[in-house]
């Protein structure tokens, strides 16, 4: 009886996935301890957020495939509104952003949602056309990406308007966008580069100038950098030690629990504990791509390509800016960093990774 | 058919997506190593910078400024010491507006305009962003109202600091000089002798007198902590620390009473003083008169206290001990009389007849006695201070034997006094004389210039000092000692005592005879000569000479001193040592604008010596004030 409940329980959950998600949460909660200088309290919290995320995670895990099929265009749709509302009155600026939304019982942040709805819709829309595909349709899923971004980066919100274009991106990619397209983008981007510098804000710039030369502005816009750089460089090859990392524990980090968590981790685990990081991420990342080359459907296909690339990038950007070759665009460690809403997105896309995988796997047999 | 198509479709897609999906792989992969190559970098190859990088970060040093030294007189007596006390300090970065806030300081404390002069001083001339005092010696009231209202001040804070202070004031401020507060110049100069790290966080070096030629005595050595801090600089442990070492104790060879003694027998004359041990250097006594008060110039001296000391007629400022040139005038005889003896150029016994004065060419040469000493020897013409005698000898000797035999004696030369800034004085000679002037026809030394040289009138210029230690030699028999102030250094901590040993100069070449022959007419000068006033029932047997120096001439008119403004009038002089047989002590008196060495220089040196051979004090001396009030000011 209980190893029945038990056997239903696990039934759609990825066992490889589950133990390398285990252990990313597991050194969340590490760092979480040595991050907040021995408090108990940032570790209680990131074991609720990820409390919640697994439950969204089993829900969505469960979830039949037509489920998912069937809500693409109500997220959407509702995830568009609230992008609208942001600009509106009921919009709450904060450092000099506007990406919040006062729904009267609390303030949600609708970018957030926009990262698991647009890859969902933009493979909704493709497999809706499969038959027929023509040039119109990745143009119209082009528009379906571009104005939902186009929203978030005027809230200003760089960082997650480039990782939701580059899921986007991830799914007209994987939907078989042609190569002469793509490079004619490519290209027609190049060119618009200095544009697209004029439309930057003015801190936006600085961040990327600061990555050029850090130690410009080293007490200014460069600290960030400068400071994670020299965590994670003075961490060495086998690291300063748990709870022993002078950067960390003495303020010169900051953002230490959620942007900068890696240069924590970095600073006490040294070169040794990355490689054992990077592995743990290779694991997710690899399982993601064989759930996706053994998809059943077109929509489930690009959407598990989406979510396993869109992953690696939050680890790639996130790991980049951490260690100075990419601009700080605020992006968490996938994970790992503080934060309820980036494990409960995270959760929900490899929840539907596993519904996707076990899913076909119920139908087959 | 048509299902067929689609099928094979399908089959087409699915190959084209696993191609992409193995090239999206491919991307992955190689920006999964491009990081890994950036962790290899700074994590392996640049550890050792980003080491260094993070300990800056949190290692933090902050210096520990030793105590100075103290300085004390032969006896122990303390004549600069250190005591704690409280400032208020500005740290000028962190103040949005400065005069605002001292206009707000100066309701709780009191802030005068002169200390808002010296802060702004100090402002202009800081060279780091340190904390500057804008009150200093702050009392407990004080004290109390600001730090009920700190809050109300950022960058404003008490600092309990230890401060110099010279209980003798301007008794010994000309010797002892003073501590300042460290400028740029200062900095410059610790920066090339390679000891500005021991400076860190010192805010006063000696700036004249004992305490800047003693300096790397009395300063000591800094230590250091060093201090684990977090990003908001507060230090969370001490990593390591080297204590430091206080500067040494000087023992000076000043008898600090004998000084006091000597400064108030000047009464309210202008002047010098220089007593010496002839047996071995030591000064006893260093006054130049009038003095100044050092504390002024501590925390930087406000431009009016600074003006006032400079335009002062006294000129307070100069050290006329040390930089005063005057001539020698009548003090210069004995040494005239040895040389000749020396010399050869005069048995003790032979005579010359004064008629009251010396033709030479066409130039007639006076005495100051109207129709002269009439026959005179050599003890005669030292007792009774003979100018004809005098004017005769320095015509036989010539100019360039006199200046070779008072070269000897230390005349012109710098003595070589442990404190810096002495002046050379002039001992005229031919050669002397060509170097001093450009026009050819001014080069030439003319013989009629020799005869007033013989009275110690002329070029001749010499320094207290130089006068003082002229004597002391002669005193000694011609073995000649350098003047010294610092008797030993001791070491604080371990109670170690470096005695400064004396640095025997050289040896006059002297016959005993001659020597005695002089001493025997200076025993004369103050038994029965020019001084017999001034030494009447002394109850020792003292040598002395007195002289009298020229600063304005009076052609064709005979000197009255009562008709001659006082800043006119000659200069007083006397030369000294007792008790004759074997000295203990030798001086030199200037007094400025005093007239007769007699009258005024003599019974100064009667009472040094009183006090120095007897003990006896002309009246109850002044109690030395401690720590001086603000409040007083």
């Amino acid at each position: 009886m209980i190893n029945r409940l038990k056997r239903r329980f696990v039934a759609h959950l990825d066992p490889v996935l589950m133990y390398a998600l285990g252990a990313l949460m597991f050194v969340s909660l590490v760092l979480m301890y040595s991050a907040s200088d021995g408090s108990w309290s940032r570790v209680f919290g990131q074991f609720t957020n990820i409390l919640v995320g697994f439950t969204a995670l089993w829900i969505v895990a469960n979830m039949p495939l037509h489920y998912l099929m069937r809500i693409a265009v109500p997220i959407y749709v509702i995830g568009m509104i609230m992008l609208l509302g942001v600009m509106t009155p009921l919009g709450i600026t904060s450092h000099g952003a506007t990406r919040w939304l006062n729904i009267g019982v609390a303030t949600i942040q609708p970018s957030e949602l926009m990262k698991v709805a647009v890859p969902l819709m933009m493979a909704w829309y493709f497999e809706k056309h499969e038959a027929t595909l023509t040039l119109k349709n990745y143009l119209v899923a082009a528009i379906l990406l571009a104005i939902p971004v186009a929203l978030i980066l005027k809230q200003p919100d760089l960082g997650t308007g480039l990782l939701i274009a580059a899921s986007g991106f991830y799914v007209l990619f994987l939907a078989g966008l042609s190569w002469r397209i793509m490079i004619g983008l490519a290209v027609a981007a190049a060119a618009s580069a200095p544009f697209l510098w004029h439309a930057l804000h003015d801190y936006q710039r600085h961040r990327i100038l600061m990555l050029l030369d850090p130690t410009q502005d080293a007490l200014g816009k460069g600290y960030h950098t400068i400071q994670g750089m020299i965590a994670v460089g003075s961490g060495g090859i086998i690291g300063k030690g748990y709870m022993n990392g002078t950067q960390t524990h003495l303020d010169f980090l900051p953002e230490r629990m959620t942007d900068f968590i890696f240069a924590v981790y970095s600073e006490e685990f040294g070169l040794l504990g990355n490689l054992i990081l990077l592995t743990i991420y290779g694991v997710v990342i690899a399982r993601g791509f064989v759930i996706t080359a053994n998809a059943s459907t077109y929509f489930t296909r690009l959407m598990a390509g989406s979510i396993t690339l869109t992953f690696f990038t939050y680890t790639f950007v996130n790991m980049g800016m951490v260690s100075g070759i990419l601009p700080v665009v605020g992006v968490p460690l996938p994970l790992i960093s503080y934060g309820g809403t980036s494990i409960l997105t995270l959760s929900l896309g490899f929840g539907m990774l596993m519904s996707i995988h076990t899913h076909k796997k119920l139908v087959q047999s | 058919m048509n299902r067929h198509v689609e099928l094979k479709n399908h089959q087409r897609e699915i190959y084209f997506f696993r191609l992409r999906l193995l090239l999206s792989l491919g991307f992955v992969v190689v920006l999964l190593l491009i990081l890994l190559s950036r962790f290899v970098y700074l994590q392996v190859i640049k550890q050792g910078y980003f080491k260094t990088l993070a300990d800056n970060n949190r290692i933090s040093v902050a210096p520990i400024v030793p105590n100075r030294g103290l300085i004390m007189d032969r006896n122990g007596i303390v004549l600069a010491q250190n005591y704690s006390g409280y400032t208020l300090e500005i740290a000028p970065g962190k103040v949005a507006d400065l005069d605002a806030t001292i206009d707000a300081l100066t309701k709780l404390v009191d802030i005068q305009p002169r200390d808002r002069k010296r802060f702004n001083k100090l402002l202009s001339e800081s060279h780091t962003s340190e904390t500057l005092p804008i009150r200093s010696r702050l009392s407990d009231l004080e004290v109390a109202r600001f730090a009920a209202q700190r809050y109300r001040f950022p960058g404003v804070e008490i600092k309990a600091r230890l401060f110099r202070e010279y209980p003798f004031s301007d008794v010994t401020s000309h010797l002892l000089g003073y501590v300042g507060r460290i400028n740029q110049n200062d900095m410059d100069q610790l920066e090339r002798d390679d000891v500005a790290s021991n400076y860190l966080g010192t805010d006063y070096i000696g700036k004249t007198g004992i305490e800047q030629s003693y300096e790397r005595e009395l300063h000591g050595t800094t230590g250091f902590e060093q201090v684990e801090v977090d990003a908001g600089g507060r230090a969370v442990r001490v990593l390591s620390n080297s204590t430091p070492q206080s500067g040494q104790s000087l023992m000076l060879t000043l008898d600090a009473k004998l000084q006091q003694v000597a400064e108030e027998a000047f009464g309210q004359y202008r002047g010098a003083l220089v007593a010496m041990d002839p047996n071995n250097g030591e000064v006893l006594a260093f006054v130049s008169k009038p003095g100044y008060d050092p504390s002024l110039f501590i925390d930087g001296i406000d431009q009016q206290s600074w003006d006032e000391l400079n335009n002062s007629p006294d000129k307070p400022m100069v050290n006329r001990a040390l930089n005063g040139a005057y001539p020698p005038g009548s003090t210069f005889k004995p040494y005239m009389a040895l040389g000749a003896l020396t010399l050869g150029k005069r048995r003790a016994e032979q005579r010359i007849f004064d008629p009251g004065f010396f033709t030479f060419g066409n130039h007639t040469f006076r005495d100051d006695k109207k129709g002269g000493h009439g026959s005179v020897d050599m003890y005669k013409s030292i007792v009774e201070s003979c100018d004809t005698y005098y004017y005769m000898l320095a015509n036989d000797m010539g100019i360039d034997n006199i200046a070779s035999f008072m070269r000897q004696f230390g005349f012109g030369q710098r003595t070589g006094i442990d404190i810096a800034g002495e002046s050379e004085g002039v001992l005229p000679s031919q050669e002397w004389k060509k170097k001093r002037f450009k026009k050819p026809e001014q080069q030439k030394w003319y013989p009629g210039e020799t005869i007033s040289i013989g009275i110690g009138q002329g070029y001749n210029a010499y320094t207290p000092m130089q006068l003082a230690e002229a004597v002391a030699t002669l005193a000694n028999n011609g073995v000649m000692y350098r003047p010294h102030l610092v008797q030993s250094l001791s070491d604080v901590s371990t109670g170690q005592k470096t005695l400064i040993e004396p640095k025997l100069l050289r040896t006059i070449p002297l016959k005993q005879e001659d020597i005695d022959v002089i001493k025997r007419a200076m025993v004369g000068v103050n038994k029965e000569g020019t001084a017999a006033g001034a030494f009447a029932g002394a109850g020792y047997v003292a040598a002395g000479k007195t002289g009298t120096a020229q600063v304005f001439s009076l052609k064709g008119e005979s000197y009255t001193e009562g008709r001659v403004k006082q800043e006119l009038r000659d200069h007083a002089l006397f030369i000294a040592f007792a008790p004759a047989d074997q000295p203990k002590i030798a001086l030199a008196v200037l007094v400025e604008n005093g007239g007769f060495g007699a009258s005024t220089a003599a019974p100064i040196a009667r009472k040094v010596l009183d006090y120095y051979l007897l003990g006896k004090t002309p009246k109850p001396l002044q109690e030395v004030k401690h720590s001086p009030e603000k409040e007083d000011d």
